[in-house]
């Protein structure tokens, strides 16, 4: 047989890091729920982004009517799209500001969660031993403390601030992903690839990253899409409750205000209602975009 | 002839098109003979007999053909109320299909009473007498799964088929995943069944030296189609198709004094859009133009003799002078790697 | 001929959990995979270990490979122990030693490109990537896969099962080792598929003077590769000799039954019963003295008191059993 010349192909060597990626991002492309949840996000993300410019007053500046009085419960108009508070505060421009609030929430818990629970789950998976027995123990403790009397509690110690309780739902919601992403590791070492690595002399950190990470990541995708939703349900919650930050607004707030000055019996939908759909609607989002990545982790689940 | 298979053909829907996954096969079964299916992976084999079952995949459905037992035209509405008491089927794995949380004897019994409208006190005898015929201890009945070998339970697997008194036993590589003694075993013991009950069977097999060691007939697929039919010492020892002529050539033969085993070039076609004529024709030695525009295909079943479908079916003879030699094969293993 | 390989003793048990009653006893079960082997692999050698699933073979593939460590005896390649091998040593090591697997299409990463699987052993070896290129290209014509460009960018899913195992076998021989374990390396292929696998095996080990191990169920296919053949059964090995007397002539009462059950091609083959009876027993708990011996047909009560040692009947040919059957 003929010998050829060395081919001169872009070949590429690269970590499949990138294919991996590509793919989860090309993922909504192909899922309609899917896509549908990744509009809903961007159009949140763009209402946090130009929050200023869509609602250019201060969300908890008391307002008074032309003729001096405070501009309390003041039905939707023009000048105020969804009315006023009770404490004449536009609540517009309450739910456009209270979009950062709840992103920054959302996604600093997700990313935690992701983090802590794909690194536990890799070494617990991999590593075994006294690094699996420690960390799961760990894991099954922080299952085991009730989730909003903990956040509530934690933040009662550490002061109620956003960041608290961001820190709070992390702190609870990362054993979930770390154990399934560990069994999953379990099942991947076993693989005849693995091995191969091993025989080819790779060192186990190389393994770790180069052959069992990049198939797990969708798992970490899933987890925190998941726990975007669950951040800004427990924020709105303990807010809600009144445990929550009383500086910044929050759709939580909004719902705690709203509550405590009897919108409801007193028919004020346009108060308690919009907070509460984009609620909805972020979470939602957030499950959509979880369920997509489920497919990529698992095809079979695509029906046919 | 105690089934019939005409011009079968079984269609897969996918996203990539429909996948003709049985292109026409036509073959039969003598009452009271073991017939062996043999062909690679993605020949149709497996598909063939889980048509004639009934038990096809979601995707899957019969496309042309007929399918006949015991004198009648059946269809998948027929098959599976009729047939799971008549005809038995041993899938493929069937060691791994038995529930690992009911004793094997309890699962045995349920087949007995709710598909065979036992009593249970009926069923329960008819359990020992059914692990008897296979060579389990009545003892065993009790166990679980996890406690059986690998060939215990393929036995557990077959006296469940056999629970209802067949006639006709179709089994899908009952004996692949099994170490060589227990598959003598095991091939010893369907032989036995075979006479004692008067079992006729369909083995479906990649492997032709078991096809030799247990069957009466032999029928080889290649790519969704019957190439070759036939009794087995006629088709082994005088091959007529090119395609069985290549497959003797690839397998060893642990007695024979040859020490050269000679491949097949090529690999088999995509189903999904299968070549014109003779679907073997890419990779034949003996390939003439005409092959790539029609092809041969086996006539109806019933035939006992031994036939091929090949249009060079007349000088199988001297072509299979010239399979024997390993250049043949070689030129024609250029066209592609496998 | 030098020795490459060269086992003494060796014993893998694998710990099994207790139960609280052994636990109680102070009892340890365990999974007995391999118990007392020893023997030598010579420099271009090429001997195949066959036996039925839990005799222990793929174990000492393994532990040959430094991928699983031994519970007791020694294993030395080129003269240096395994054991205490560590950093720089065990990456030479690795160099030299590589492992052919029985599942192609798990035995690469999915998400891999090919070149990139092939690649991965000069990466993990240091090797310059200016020579990268040069050396998968080399590895590809030596398994037969010249047109790179076929190839190179695809994915594992892409390629056929004899494709596969082709580039599977050259990533295994990209860093031009001395020593190959072939674990089963055809027995997932289709039929046509294993003789191009085989021959090209068989050409390998030629050309780059390489010594082998095969493991295999099938004895019909080792034929073909091995002059030498180690036969194993519950962790022993029970008969070691050139492979066509094993064929023509077993000796061990377990290799004869093993020979008599292969099927043939044949339609006018025997069907003797076999010389045999019974199942395998547990692994945890094996006959004493001979393992074979409540299965055999022609134990004598000597068996059940004394391990019969491997010892020769013929020139390079060992059996380990009491009845004399030279």
């Amino acid at each position: 047989m003929a010998e050829r010349a060395e081919p001169v192909l872009p070949v590429r060597t690269g970590w499949p890091l990138l294919p991996v990626l590509r793919r989860m991002a090309a993922m909504p492309l192909r899922d309609p729920f899917a896509f549908t949840g990744l509009l809903i996000y961007v159009l949140f993300v763009l209402v946090a982004l130009f929050a200023d410019q869509l609602a250019p007053i201060d969300p908890l500046e008391i307002l008074f009517t032309k003729a001096g009085k405070l501009a309390a419960n003041v039905p939707p108009s023009l000048d105020f799209p969804l009315g006023t508070t009770n404490l004449g505060r536009d609540i517009y421009a309450q739910l456009v500001h209270g979009t950062r609030s709840a992103l920054a929430v959302g996604l600093s818990a997700a990313i935690i969660v992701a983090i802590v629970g794909t690194v536990v789950g890799l070494v617990a998976g991999y590593f075994g031993g006294m690094a699996d027995a420690v960390l799961m123990r760990i894991a099954d403790m922080a299952l085991s403390l009730p989730f909003l009397p903990f956040v509530i509690v934690l933040t009662g110690f550490l002061g109620a601030s956003t960041s608290n309780i961001v820190l709070a739902v992390a702190l609870l919601l990362w054993p979930n992903s770390a154990r399934v992403i560990r069994s999953q590791v379990l099942t991947l070492r076993e693989r005849a690839y693995v091995e191969a690595a091993r025989v080819t002399g790779a060192s186990s950190w190389r393994i770790l990253f180069v052959h069992i990470a990049p198939n797990i990541l969708p798992l970490s995708f899933v987890y925190a899409a998941i726990a975007i939703g669950w951040a800004i349900i427990t924020e709105a919650s303990v807010s809600f409750l009144g445990f929550g930050d009383s500086e910044s607004v929050s759709w939580g707030y909004m719902l705690q205000d709203a509550f405590s000055s009897q919108a409801l019996s007193r028919g004020q939908y346009a108060w308690f209602v919009p907070p509460g759909v984009c609620i909805i609607l972020v979470v939602v989002a957030g499950f959509f975009l979880s369920r997509g990545y489920e497919e990529v982790f698992m095809p079979r689940l695509r029906g046919r | 002839m105690i089934l019939e298979v005409d011009g079968l053909k079984i269609h897969y829907s996918t996203r990539a098109g429909a996948v003709r996954a049985v292109d026409g096969a036509s073959f039969a079964v003598p009452e009271g003979r073991i017939v062996g299916l043999v062909g690679e992976s993605g020949c149709g084999k497996t598909t063939a007999v889980r048509a004639i079952m009934g038990v096809l995949a979601e995707n899957g459905r019969r496309a042309g053909g007929r399918v006949v037992f015991k004198g009648q035209a059946i269809d998948e509405a027929t098959t599976r109320k009729l047939l799971w008491r008549d005809i038995a089927y041993v899938p493929q794995s069937a060691m791994s299909s038995l529930d690992p949380v009911y004793t094997v004897g309890a699962q045995l019994v349920e087949v007995l009473t709710k598909r065979g409208n036992a009593s249970r006190s009926t069923a329960r005898a008819r359990a020992a007498e059914l692990f008897d015929l296979v060579g389990l201890s009545e003892s065993r009945l009790a166990d679980y799964p996890h406690q059986f070998s690998g060939g215990m339970r393929q036995r557990a697997a077959i006296a469940m088929a056999l629970a209802l008194n067949p006639s006709l036993l179709l089994a899908d590589e009952p004996v692949t995943a099994l170490d060589v003694i227990v598959q003598r075993q095991i091939l010893d013991m369907l032989r036995d069944l075979q006479q004692r009950l008067r079992l006729s069977m369909v083995l479906v097999t990649h492997d032709i030296s078991v096809v030799a060691y247990l069957c009466d007939e032999v029928v080889v697929m290649y790519a969704g189609q019957v190439i070759e039919s036939g009794p087995v010492r006629e088709v082994l020892a005088r091959p007529r198709h090119p395609y069985t002529m290549g497959l003797r050539n690839a397998f060893p033969d642990l007695m024979s004094d040859a020490l050269e085993l000679v491949p097949i070039g090529g690999s088999p076609p995509d189903l999904s859009d299968p070549p014109p004529g003779c679907r073997f024709a890419p990779r034949c030695p003996f390939v003439l133009a005409a092959c790539t525009t029609s092809a041969a295909l086996i006539a109806a079943a019933g035939k006992q003799t031994h036939a091929s479908a090949c249009l060079r079916d007349d000088e199988a003879d001297s072509l299979r002078k010239a399979a024997m030699d390993p250049a043949t094969w070689q030129r024609s293993s250029n066209f592609a790697m496998s | 001929m030098a020795t490459l390989v060269e086992l003494r003793d060796v014993v893998k048990h694998f710990p099994v959990a207790r139960s609280l009653g052994e636990v109680v006893r102070g009892a340890h079960p365990a999974v007995r995979a391999l118990d007392g082997v020893s023997f030598d692999v010579g420099s271009g050698d090429a001997v195949a270990i066959v036996g039925e699933s839990g005799c222990g073979k793929t174990t000492l593939g393994r532990l040959m490979l430094k991928l699983v460590e031994p519970t007791a005896g020694s294993i030395a390649f080129d003269g240096t122990p395994l054991a205490g091998l560590a950093g720089e040593g065990l990456r030479h090591f690795r160099r030299q030693a590589q492992l052919v697997f029985q599942n192609p299409f798990d035995a690469l990463n999915p998400r891999f490109t090919i070149y990139r699987a092939v690649a991965e052993p000069l990466l993990n070896a240091g090797i310059d990537k200016a020579e990268h290129m040069d050396r998968v290209a080399s590895a590809f014509r030596r398994v037969h896969l010249p047109d790179l460009d076929r190839y190179l960018d695809k994915y594992p899913h892409q390629l056929s099962g004899g494709q596969l195992q082709r580039v599977v076998l050259a990533r295994a021989l990209v860093l031009a080792p001395r020593f190959l374990v072939a674990d089963e390396p055809v027995s997932m292929l289709d039929v046509s598929v294993r003789a191009g696998i085989l021959a090209l095996m068989r050409e390998v080990r030629d050309s780059m003077g390489l010594s082998a191990v095969y493991i295999s169920h099938d004895l019909a296919l080792v034929r073909y590769l091995c002059e030498r053949t180690l036969v194993m059964y519950l962790g022993c090995i029970v008969e070691d000799g050139p492979t066509e007397e094993i064929v023509r002539r077993p000796r061990h009462p377990y290799s004869q039954a093993l020979v008599a059950a292969v099927p043939v091609p044949d339609a006018d083959q025997s069907r003797a019963p076999l010389p045999i009876s019974g199942n395998v027993p547990d692994a945890r708990e094996p006959p004493s003295g001979c393992r074979f011996r409540d299965r055999c047909p022609r134990a004598m009560a000597h068996c059940a008191e004394e391990t019969p040692l491997l010892r020769p009947i013929a020139d390079g040919h060992r059996v380990a059993c009491h009845l004399d059957l030279a």
